[in-house]
């Protein structure tokens, strides 16, 4: 391995997702920092460094959000960075975490995840307003949906997707919600097919329950080097592979069927892990869902299902919980049964894994035996994916 | 697994006073140059002409337009003009503003990639003459269908994306 550092996972932590949380995004930080760190038996003076991801100023109306952030991420006095990419910061955090101590450089890094959405009004999808082109894209009147929408048409009409695979795939996550105990109120449930079909049409074909809720919450993890987890009284979790990638920002000049990007990053973390056959290697999977199209079209771009396929394998319960011949997707509940504190969400899908590999995920935690997991995160202008794999 | 910490908020416990809250509300204004490639672009569209770049190694001809190509990371020079019909790469129908407000009459973006465009090189753009209700419209769109601009009259344009209002649907 051309790395200084095997780098191990020792602990992680996550506070309730919430559609309006008391806490300031300091505490949301701190709450989540302190739980990672009791869980993986340490204290902040263990660490050696920090990284904090979190969404555009624009949510929170506060300058310089890392900064901002610091001191509830136990950054205080240490050396410490904040890195944002959109949805996928969640999952970019641990990558960021990685190299640092991949690097050599250093022995423990505590990665904390916050996303305070509900401060912004009128609504805080306003704030993504400025992620559109201001010449070319925002005279005509956006919104966010509505990129998200032309890309579930194209990816749906390409390969003849009915709607009823989609509210499958939201009826899963919703269901799998109920067993976390991060869920926001309201979004995890047993919903039934027809209700899901009959919900609000939102910007067609997108409709309401099959799209993940404005969220505040916060997620950390700590890492360490092999040398520092191999003194730790349990046996540790491996990141395995980590892959990252961006496609171009001219959204309508690429084919939104499939995230090319994506297969990129996959292949990056598959190599690295020495992974050649996803579909054998990969027990456990958290895909980014921020939609429900966007769970089979990150499957299809993680490689874990053929173009066009993951909706197929979907009808037969493939991705299900409790599937024995199948990867099980989204055993957490995802974004759309957990809830979406952006960035927060990403690490909530790598605390899944996390756990599900420890055997610790209780009522969620999956049939099959797992021996290595991935977690995935999408975000920007549609146009960046990253991943992580762990293993045991 | 110990339960999480956390305390989820009420719309009542927002209006009632159970809470303190602070507002801010800043007054952001910003002055953008269009630059280079987008300046001659919307110069194009104020005289009624759509145009784009032809990348000289790659070949292929952009819109937006831009005066270096991303792929072959070189500079580009060369300026066409486009016929301005295309087809319809994918569309919705929305009934979400932006600040999540419902509309009654949906809005419907679509993605047109442009005739004299290189395969698959589109713009966002709006549908119009397409009727009211989601029926009406998922019935009359489909992806590959024709479309052609509808410009304003020379007098009102301004050199903006909006100097088209709207694509339709081509006749026949």
């Amino acid at each position: 391995m051309p790395y200084q550092n095997r780098v191990a996972v020792l602990g992680a932590g996550l506070t309730r997702f919430m559609r309006r949380a008391l806490e300031t995004p300091k505490e949301l930080a701190f709450e989540a920092a302190k739980t990672a760190l009791e869980d993986a038996g340490l204290t902040i003076a263990d660490i050696d460094c920090v990284v904090s991801v979190t969404a555009p100023e624009a949510f929170d109306g506060v300058h310089m959000n890392g900064e901002y952030l610091a001191d509830g991420a136990g950054a205080w006095g240490k050396p410490y960075m904040r890195t944002y990419v959109g949805g996928g910061s969640g999952v970019f955090g641990l990558v960021a975490g990685w190299y640092h101590i991949a690097s050599g450089h250093f022995d423990t890094c505590l990665v904390v995840a916050e996303e305070k959405m509900s401060p912004a009004l009128p609504h805080p999808q306003g704030a993504f307003n400025a992620i559109y082109d201001q010449f070319t894209e925002r005279p005509l009147g956006v919104n966010l949906l509505w990129i998200f929408a032309l890309e579930m048409n194209r990816y749906m009409q390409t390969h003849g997707i009915p709607m009823e695979t989609f509210a499958r795939v939201a009826q899963k996550n919703k269901r799998n919600g109920i067993d976390h105990p991060s869920a926001q109120p309201g979004i995890a449930g047993d919903f039934t097919i027809e209700q899901i079909m009959a919900s609000e049409v939102m910007a067609w074909p997108v409709q309401r329950l099959m799209v993940s809720p404005i969220s505040d919450g916060a997620g950390a993890m700590v890492l360490a080097s092999e040398r520092f987890a191999r003194r730790m009284s349990r046996p540790p979790v491996w990141i395995e592979g980590v892959g990252w990638n961006l496609d171009t920002s001219y959204w309508t000049n690429r084919d939104l069927y499939y995230p090319r990007y994506l297969e990129k990053a996959a292949r990056m973390a598959y190599e690295m892990a020495g992974i050649s056959d996803p579909r054998r290697d990969i027990h456990v999977v958290e895909p980014y869902d921020p939609f429900a199209y966007k769970e089979l079209h990150h499957l299809e771009g993680l490689l874990l299902a053929d173009k066009g396929q993951a909706p197929r394998l979907a009808e037969e319960g493939f991705w299900e919980r409790d599937t024995a011949q199948g990867i099980p997707a989204s055993p957490s509940g995802g974004l759309l049964g957990v809830g979406n504190p952006i960035a927060a969400a990403g690490m909530m899908k790598l605390a899944e894994i996390y756990w599900q590999l420890q055997g610790q995920a209780g009522p969620r935690q999956v049939k099959r035996e797992v021996r290595r997991g991935l977690a995935q995160a999408w975000g920007d202008l549609m146009q960046v994916g990253t991943v992580v794999i762990m293993g045991r | 697994m110990e339960p999480f910490s956390g305390t989820s908020l009420t719309d009542h416990a927002l209006v009632s006073g159970e809470v303190l809250l602070s507002f801010w509300q800043p007054k952001a204004l910003y002055r953008w140059d269009a630059g280079v490639a987008i300046s001659a672009f919307l110069d194009g569209l104020k005289a009624g002409k759509l145009l784009a770049t032809r990348c000289p190694e790659c070949r292929r001809t952009l819109a937006p337009p831009r005066v270096f190509c991303e792929l072959c990371f070189r500079p580009i020079g060369d300026w066409v003009e486009l016929p301005g019909a295309g087809t319809i790469n994918t569309y919705s129908v929305s009934y979400v503003n932006w600040d999540a407000t419902r509309r009654r009459t949906p809005e419907v973006p679509v993605v047109v990639e442009l005739d004299g465009a290189s395969p698959g090189i589109g713009i966002l753009h709006l549908m119009g003459e397409v009727g009211t209700t989601l029926e009406e419209i998922t019935g009359k769109l489909r992806i590959g269908a024709p479309v052609q601009p509808v410009w304003k009259p020379a007098a009102e344009r301004e050199g903006a994306i909006t100097d088209i209002r709207y694509f339709r649907l081509a006749e026949g």
